[in-house]
């Protein structure tokens, strides 16, 4: 079928991704910068099928989401920042129980009520569990209109496979922007009623011809709960294993590595390509999934080559960086540069920070 | 001969944890009893609360969710608005349905949710230790009031019942006891057509049940039986509210 | 080529509208677009502003650090973003509603939007007025691609307006290349 394009906002994007990706449930509660996303699922959700409810808090809406998933639909909610601090009781027990959700988190300044303007200071609440107890998230993080639609799919696929919640990770910046998308049908609404549900024989139906289900994340008996943390445990390595993805560019002669994701991955890639016409050998790697962390390219790199430098670029003071720095192990100086709050490094600031980088490291050469 | 008492299909054969005369175990097996009555065990959900009955999913066998503290009525939505077919009920205590829950509660009668639940109210924080509830009567000591609650520091308690009575989402609200066999009896008519009103699509059916609590009563089983009675009546009035 | 566009005035103006309908035109002609709006705080009678990006290669940062285009309909829109504009870029200034502009180094296109739009009967298609001066100096697209937009997402309701559009962005055009 041809492709037809369409100038969509990365928030409508990310509720149309939802919706061809199966989803047919969907609980939320207003907030900016991801409005555009809840009024969309208002609008769409419906007609294909599905269930869409305004909730009265955020508290409420993550919990739909988890009631929604026990009972077998493709479920999500999203929200900014401060709603998703309070949706993290809910995502532990969605964690705990062990049950496939989407949420997105279209990210704004902080701490507190912050603003409204596009920030990256929640990396450490998604990638490290962000609510109560022993689990991690998948999280997907998209730099483009279409990788917003696209990764969509593919965080109900992975959510369904490991029985587990994936985090869409975005920016306010990213949420607002509007950008040229191939939807893959040129009517957006003609295969959604489709049911693509795979076989979810734990769920929530009523226990007809079958032993009752529970749906639970509570462990009384002594040594029960340590026993479910080591399985969840053994889930998260096979994750790491077969889970990691990023984006890279001109890895093979760089000497100096950026490392962005999200929006900020694009920004750094323009930069990447000014210093490339300058004759900079500089390159990019661009984390896609962010817990997990891809650390396998890391090792892959020529650390060996004392020329190398690896510089951290987000909007936060140094989030990832923790990451990229285990990931790199002390085999690469690790240099930052973050802004936060709605302030944005500008490509004309990393090309700064770059030369000030390689003047620096001149001498070693 | 003819077997005239057993126990009920939807009832787990094993002892329950709560203490002696605590209501929850009659409460418990009078929704076994329903469910197998109106036959729906092969399509009923239960959502079990955060506090003593936490594990109420144990003891009945059907399908069940466990719910956040608070939240159940939320859970309860999402399940029934995404399986319609199914017959979806909420058991929650005081303090889940109305304290930590209050929003919840409200909104998924507001809506006009098409559920069923059971309200156990027995003025009391139990699981945690004797706390004060919502539901807490003034003057009543708990490990929170030592000196009895009072109206000028802890507020009055709490109606949530005929609040909910005054939403055009809300379809049938009883407040019943479990002190007497008289009003056990009644409870279980009153439960049985929270149920029936769900099956039917009528909407939103609350049963507010006052449950002793004799550990954090501080009072013999029989005499919490007596303090229902004789006090927490007063303050919580039985009948249809709605 | 990489153009990035700067369009800016009151809310109610038309300034979302009018990036939306360029960056569509742009897209059909199958060039790398991105639109960025001013969001949240913003009330109708406020200021409101979106920057468009328009490229042949992919785009990096949506927001624009320096433009090559301004388009400014009211004065506080070019108190705002005058600096923003980069050395001998263009500044399509709506002369109705601005009357002291500084010269700098960029290159200045005074054009009264709003009386050719309130002479064509419509004030608020003065948006397109702009849209066609600023075409004529920068051929992006052509007016019939942005026909071909506004006809195609124009409301049941609004499609008796169609017209007044289209005339509005030739009046722009004429105007523009005067």
């Amino acid at each position: 079928m041809a492709k037809t394009k369409v100038l969509m906002t990365g928030n409508e994007a990310i509720a149309e991704g939802a919706i061809q990706g199966g989803c047919r449930f969907y609980a939320g509660y207003p907030i900016t910068p991801q409005n555009e996303l809840i009024a969309y699922m208002a609008r769409h959700l419906l007609p294909a099928g599905g269930v869409f409810i305004q909730a009265e808090s955020e508290l409420a809406a993550i919990n739909m989401v988890f009631a929604a998933a026990a009972a077998g639909s493709r479920a999500m909610t999203s929200s900014s920042s401060p709603g998703i601090s309070l949706k993290q009781e809910g995502i532990s027990y969605i964690a705990g129980a062990e049950l496939p959700a989407v949420i997105v988190n279209i990210m704004r300044g902080g701490p507190g009520l912050g603003n409204i303007w596009p920030a990256q200071s929640d990396y450490f609440q998604a990638t490290r569990g962000g609510g109560h107890g022993d689990y991690r998230c998948i999280v997907l993080a998209p730099s483009s209109v279409q990788e917003a639609y696209d990764l969509m799919a593919l965080a109900f696929e992975l959510a369904d496979r490991y029985r587990n919640p994936a985090i869409i990770l975005g920016d306010g910046m990213l949420g607002q922007m509007m950008e040229p998308l191939s939807v893959h049908s040129p009517q957006p609404t003609v295969h959604r009623k489709k049911n693509i549900l795979p076989n979810k024989k734990w769920a929530l139906t009523g226990c007809k011809g079958r032993k009752p289900n529970i749906i639970k994340s509570f462990y009384m008996k002594e040594g029960d709960l340590e026993k479910f943390n080591l399985r969840l445990q053994e889930k998260y390595k096979i994750i790491k294993q077969k889970e990691q993805r990023c984006d890279s560019l001109f890895l093979e002669d760089a000497q100096v590595i950026l490392v962005a994701y999200g929006t900020m991955a694009r920004i750094a890639r323009g930069a990447v390509t000014k210093l490339r016409e300058d004759g900079k050998k500089i390159g990019l790697i661009r984390p896609v999934t962010l817990w997990p962390f891809p650390d396998k390219v890391f090792k892959r790199l020529a650390i060996s080559d004392k020329r190398l430098a690896i510089l951290v670029i987000e909007m936060s003071y140094g989030q990832m960086l923790d990451d990229v720095r285990l990931a790199v192990n002390c085999q690469a100086p690790v240099e930052f540069l973050g802004r936060s709050g709605g302030g944005v490094p500008s490509e004309g600031e990393i090309i700064n920070k770059v030369r000030k980088l390689l003047r620096t490291r001149e001498p070693e050469n | 001969m003819n077997k005239i008492f057993s126990r009920p299909k939807s009832l787990r054969n094993i002892s329950t944890h709560y203490c002696p005369g605590c209501g929850h175990g009659i409460a418990h097996r009078l929704i076994a009893e329903i469910v197998d009555e109106l036959g729906i065990r092969q399509r009923v959900i239960g959502i079990a609360p955060v506090g003593c009955a936490v594990i109420a999913y144990d003891y009945w066998d059907f399908d069940c969710c466990e719910a956040a503290h608070g939240r159940a009525l939320a859970v309860a939505t999402g399940i029934k608005r995404v399986r319609p077919q199914n017959i979806v009920f909420t058991y929650q205590g005081d303090g889940d349905l109305a304290a930590i829950g209050t929003n919840e509660t409200i909104h998924a009668a507001n809506r006009g949710e098409n559920l069923t639940v059971v309200f156990i109210n027995n003025a009391v924080y139990g699981m945690t230790g004797g706390q004060m509830a919502p539901t807490t009567l003034l003057g009543q000591k708990t490990a929170t009031t030592p000196r009895g609650r009072s109206a000028a520091t802890e507020g009055w308690p709490l109606k949530i019942s005929e609040m909910l009575a005054l939403l055009p989402g809300v379809k049938f609200i009883e407040r019943t006891s479990l002190h007497s066999v008289q009003e056990v009896i009644k409870t279980k008519r009153a439960i049985k057509q929270a149920f029936q009103n769900q099956v039917d699509k009528i909407g939103f059916s609350l049963v507010e049940v006052l449950s002793p609590c004799p550990t954090y009563l501080g009072l013999s089983p029989v005499e919490a039986l007596e303090w229902i009675r004789k006090t927490m009546i007063k303050e919580f009035p039985l009948g249809r509210i709605k | 080529m990489t153009e990035r566009i700067i369009i800016a005035g009151a809310g109610g103006q038309g300034i979302m509208l009018l990036g939306k309908v360029l960056s569509m035109a742009a897209m059909r002609k199958g060039k790398f677009v991105t639109w960025l709006p001013s969001y949240g705080a913003e009330v109708r009678g406020g200021t409101a502003h979106c920057m468009v990006v328009i490229s042949d290669q992919e785009i990096g940062s949506p927001y624009i650090d320096k433009a090559d285009t301004l388009i400014v309909m009211n004065k506080p829109s070019l108190t705002r973003f005058q600096s923003k504009i980069k050395d001998k870029g263009l500044v399509l200034i709506n002369s109705s509603l601005i009357d002291k502009y500084p010269r700098g180094n960029s290159r200045l296109l005074p054009c009264p939007f709003s009386e050719l739009a309130m002479k064509l009967g419509n004030i608020k298609v003065a948006n397109m007025v702009a849209l066609g001066a600023f075409l004529s100096q920068r051929k992006i697209v052509d007016l019939k691609d942005i026909f071909g937009v506004i006809s195609d997402i124009a409301p049941e309701d609004k499609r008796g307006l169609i017209e007044v559009n289209k005339r509005a962005l030739e009046e722009g055009a004429k105007y523009g290349s005067r």
